[in-house]
């Protein structure tokens, strides 16, 4: 079998031979999204760079779990939700004190939506689906060097 | 062996003129690379549950374009799922009759509205043929003792 130099199946390759040494460390990470689809793509690829995953249908459900005393080492968090959407919920966790890394994922929002959900205590945003395994690498690397100070939110597409 | 060999070939003619046709794009591909020896089935529940999500959705879209007062919000939200749920397989022309729908939802032209409905569901049964051919390719090719071959 051949792989793309930069390909998700290369990097898991290298994680299978531990030539990557953050990957020895198990992160733990929550995804929050109301579709099924994407819960089962984005729980397949963190799983796949070694994440503990747990998932959310709903903003509302997100934070219930850190009410109940959960916690996580970083929440992808999609934008358009019933019940509870992304922007109120990452309110909601950051007025409870969370500083967990949130990383805002979701699709076609406009420029002001974007900002609005930076705003509300994002750390990170990437467009939705979130299959590259480049893009969850340095998230990674951010979390092993956890004690090195945030740059403050940053957008990514 | 001949014959795995030939199957081999079907299968990779075919695929490539489903991307050359724009039926599918390179999200397939990202989700063909998720998948391994320890989750060989990825592909096909991910596509599974995209069948059946879509087919939940085109049931709400009807009943929702059927009321006296259409809740164009609703109607809306309900692509915009869709519209989700087939970029994040691939479904290149399913995703692009959704941001036209999307668009009239937002200009509120019932009209319009049901054409895209239509066209919506002629692409998806289109795209889901299309697949369920694909998989019963590979399934040949693994029953006949051969391995499905990267692209």
């Amino acid at each position: 079998m051949e792989f793309e130099e930069d390909s998700t199946a290369s990097k898991r390759m290298k994680i299978a031979e531990n030539e990557d040494p953050i990957t020895k460390v198990q992160f733990s990470a929550l995804i929050v999204d109301d579709d099924p689809l994407i819960r089962k793509i984005h729980s397949e690829v963190l799983n796949s760079l070694g994440f503990q995953t747990r998932v959310a249908k709903s903003g509302k459900e997100a934070v219930d779990l850190y009410h109940a005393g959960a916690n996580f080492d970083i929440v992808f968090m999609d934008m358009q939700m019933p019940v509870m959407n992304g922007i109120e919920a990452t309110k909601e966790l950051r007025g409870m004190g969370v500083s967990t890394k949130i990383v805002g994922v979701s699709s076609e929002c406009s420029e002001s939506e974007i900002e609005a959900f930076i705003l509300a205590g994002l750390d990170l945003y990437y467009a939705k689906p979130l299959t590259d395994a480049n893009k969850i690498i340095p998230l990674m690397e951010d979390l092993k060097n956890k004690s090195v100070p945030n740059e403050g939110p940053k957008k990514t597409m | 062996m001949d014959n795995v060999i030939q199957l081999q070939k079907k299968l990779v003619d075919y695929k490539t003129s489903l991307f050359n046709e724009g039926i599918l794009d390179d999200q397939f591909t990202q989700l063909q690379q998720l998948q391994d020896e320890s989750n060989p089935d990825f592909v096909v529940e991910v596509v599974s549950l995209f069948f059946k999500d879509s087919e939940r959705l085109f049931d709400e879209l009807t009943k929702t374009l059927d009321q006296q007062n259409i809740d164009f919000n609703r109607l809306d939200a309900h692509v915009h799922q869709l519209k989700g749920s087939s970029s994040s397989i691939g479904a290149q022309r399913v995703q692009r009759v959704c941001i036209l729908f999307r668009n009239y939802c937002e200009g509120r032209n019932i009209e319009e509205c049901l054409k895209c409905l239509q066209q919506l569901k002629r692409e998806y049964y289109f795209v889901k043929n299309k697949l369920e051919t694909l998989f019963k390719l590979e399934k040949q090719i693994m029953e006949a003792g051969g391995t499905i071959p990267v692209q």
